[in-house]
């Protein structure tokens, strides 16, 4: 008795949404859909959308079609009353009302039964797991597109404020070569340089430290205090030293990843038990073989979590660095230029290239972690 | 290797010169203080202990009365804070780093990146020996714990009596001339501490090591050992040391017969007596 009770959801999510999309859709068949006094039927395109969301929120309301085919359904009538109302919004740019604004909610309303109906799928086999593990995310950051393109166009919010999803898009496609090159300056050059000399010096250091005790009383705190300082301030001395090109950029990366990586790897290293270390005592291992059998591996958890706060410290710190100084190219530069020509949306697709390189930085030593340290007990599956 | 001969020539020479010719821990007048926040523990006091090659050793004693922590002398972990001890007629200290002794710790302590093989492996490569030897230590120790098949798994992938057996695999394949072992078949169930039992008295008597073992099983102490060491605590100390006249061959069948019981009797008596001292 008692665990069914458990077990049971508090309401049924499912079927609260299917009830939002069809009364969405209600208020979206009697409210005007564009100013100044537009009514849905009068757009064919959207007349389309009402209907199919319609016809999605009330059979799944009635338990027609609860199965695989439903919910294929499900996911192209979101897919397409989506595309529709993209399509129509920029038609009527910045006369949307009510009704149009409830089609969107409905939209998205339908979109997040779908992935309600997706995690049900789950259960099914380790395969169709994964795919759904990966699917879901990237529905959820389409969602997050799409209502962000209905809202920019439907209300017309100015493109200085915040452009359009499919503005950014246009520019970043048009804008390739350029794009690339200050790609090419910062990541390439700035953020890898600066990030692995960055980190592999703590690395150096943080050994040193550890074979020579009286360095860390010295070290420690002065590292502490690098990593203090504000990089507006350390920028531009930066720049000074090292020119305007990319290896001052290098330098301000290395000075922010430096501390975070020392700091991990010393306590890492500090992470092996004693009975570890008794162990190797027993054997008469030197301290190179302890180093390199014992302690360095206990210590991978720990570099891998300074790697990963590096791999976004770099990033932020190379393309702020730019703002002191730079040669006509580079991220930061032309986020600081075109923000003054009023260019937002290129501004824009550089953040996004910043976000997608950030990221896929991020994920790649997330996988090295996952590979180095899968007998962690937080990797062990 | 050739730093481990020539350890082995010159422990030869000393042993020609003192007293008695193979005595392998002389324990003299030890004791052991560990300074605490709450004031000194005095974990050893006024120990006097010999062990001869080829002797089989067990200590047993209340918990808390000083097996880990006379072990953990012997192996060169702990420092004495007075008295003195020699390990094959040197320092504990050198006869460690003339990798000397296997040491059994009373936890498995395998490392979780290294599968079961590679585990075993760790002490073989420390000592540089080559790949073949490596492995044909590994599998023949794997075999002498029954664990074989279970090479390529992680040590979390299997049972804390199975993490134990390869610890032991491990501290073998060694091949030490002195075993310790502190408390190494706790862990396991009786049937499989019967053949582990029978397997190290089987390796002990086949190869002449001298073997110091701690346990709190009587049947184990009187089964396997030519010596019983009864302490007891609070200062941990030696109450009594138990001479066995039984046959270095033994089986398990022996675990019968009144000579038998009667150790385990004089066993039995000294820990009571012991724990009765605290109250
Ligand atoms: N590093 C240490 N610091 C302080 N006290 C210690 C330390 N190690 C052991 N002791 C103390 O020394 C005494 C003996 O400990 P030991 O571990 O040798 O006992 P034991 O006989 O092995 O017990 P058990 O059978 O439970 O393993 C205990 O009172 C313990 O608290
Ligand atoms: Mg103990």
């Amino acid at each position: 008795m008692s665990t069914t009770i458990v077990s049971r959801r508090r309401f049924d999510m499912p079927a609260l949404l299917a009830w939002f999309v069809v009364t969405m859709v209600v208020v979206g068949l009697f409210m005007p859909i564009f100013k100044p006094d537009i009514g849905v039927m009068e757009v064919p395109k959207l007349a389309v959308c009402l209907v199919i969301l319609a016809i999605a929120g009330v059979r799944y309301e009635l338990g027609f079609m609860r199965n695989w085919i439903g919910d294929v359904a499900l996911g192209l009538v979101t897919a397409v009353a989506a595309w529709l109302l993209i399509d129509t919004a920029s038609d009527y740019a910045g006369e949307a009302t009510i009704g149009f604004w409830a089609l969107t909610a409905a939209a998205w309303a339908a979109s997040w039964l779908f992935v309600e109906r997706l995690a049900i799928w789950k259960s099914r086999s380790q395969a169709a797991t994964r795919i759904i593990n990966l699917v879901i995310p990237a529905l959820f950051g389409i969602t997050i597109l799409v209502i962000w393109q209905l809202v920019v166009t439907g209300a017309g919010v100015p493109k200085v404020l915040l452009p359009a999803p499919s503005e950014i898009w246009v520019r970043l496609t048009g804008s390739v070569p350029i794009l690339w090159a200050d790609f090419q300056q910062t990541f390439l050059k700035a953020v890898l340089a600066g990030y692995f000399i960055g980190c592999g010096s703590a690395f150096l250091t943080a050994i040193l430290v550890d074979r020579v005790p009286f360095l860390r009383r010295g070290l420690l705190p002065i590292g502490n205090l690098v990593s203090a300082l504000p990089i507006i301030g350390v920028a531009p001395i930066m720049v000074m030293w090292f020119g305007f090109d990319w290896p001052s950029k290098a330098a301000v990366v290395i000075i922010m990843t430096f501390f975070p990586m020392l700091v991990n790897t010393v306590s890492g290293l500090a992470a092996s038990d004693a009975m570890q270390r008794d162990l190797m005592r027993t054997y008469a291992s030197s301290y190179w073989q302890t180093l390199f059998k014992l302690r360095l591996p206990m210590a991978m958890p720990f570099i891998f979590n300074a790697l990963k706060i590096n791999s976004t410290l770099a990033l932020i710190g190379a393309i702020v660095a730019e703002f002191f100084g730079t040669p006509i190219v580079g991220m930061g530069f032309r986020i600081s230029t075109e923000v003054g020509r009023m260019n937002v949306d290129m501004v824009w697709a550089e953040i996004a290239i910043a976000a997608l390189a950030g990221s896929l930085f991020y994920g790649i030593v997330a996988l090295l972690e996952r590979a180095v340290t899968f007998w962690h007990p937080s990797m062990r599956r | 290797m050739t730093a481990l001969a020539s350890a082995k020539d010159t422990e030869m020479v000393v042993n020609k010169n003192s007293a008695s010719p193979n005595r392998v821990i002389d324990i003299d007048n030890l004791s052991l203080t560990f300074e605490t926040n709450d004031g000194p523990v005095h974990a050893l006091s006024d120990i006097d202990l010999k062990i001869d090659e080829g002797d089989f050793v067990s200590f047993i004693g209340p918990s808390g009365c000083g097996k880990t922590t006379l072990l953990r002398v012997i192996a060169d972990l702990e420092r004495p804070t007075a008295g003195s001890i020699t390990v094959n007629g040197v320092s504990p200290e050198e006869a460690r780093l003339n990798r000397a002794y296997g040491y059994v710790f009373q936890a498995a302590a395998l490392y979780p990146w290294r599968t079961i093989a590679r585990n075993i492996a760790l002490p073989l490569e420390i000592m540089g020996l080559g790949k073949d030897v490596q492995q044909h230590r590994i599998k023949k120790n794997m075999e002498l714990v029954n664990l074989s098949g279970f090479e390529k798994k992680y040590p979390w992938q299997l049972s804390g009596g199975m993490q134990q057996r390869a610890s032991i695999a491990r501290a073998l394949a060694v091949e030490p001339d002195l075993l310790l072992m502190d408390e190494p078949f706790g862990a396991l169930d009786e049937i499989v501490r019967d053949h582990l039992n029978e397997q190290l008295l089987q390796l002990w008597a086949k190869t002449n090591k001298t073997v110091v073992f701690v346990t709190h099983s009587i049947p184990e102490a009187v089964f396997l050992s030519t010596k019983i060491v009864v302490l007891c605590p609070r200062p941990g100390r030696i109450y009594d040391i138990i001479d066995s006249d039984l046959p270095r061959d033994r089986n398990l069948d022996i675990r019968e017969t009144p000579e038998f019981l009667k150790i385990a009797h004089r066993v039995r008596d000294g820990l009571r007596a012991g724990h009765s001292y605290e109250d």
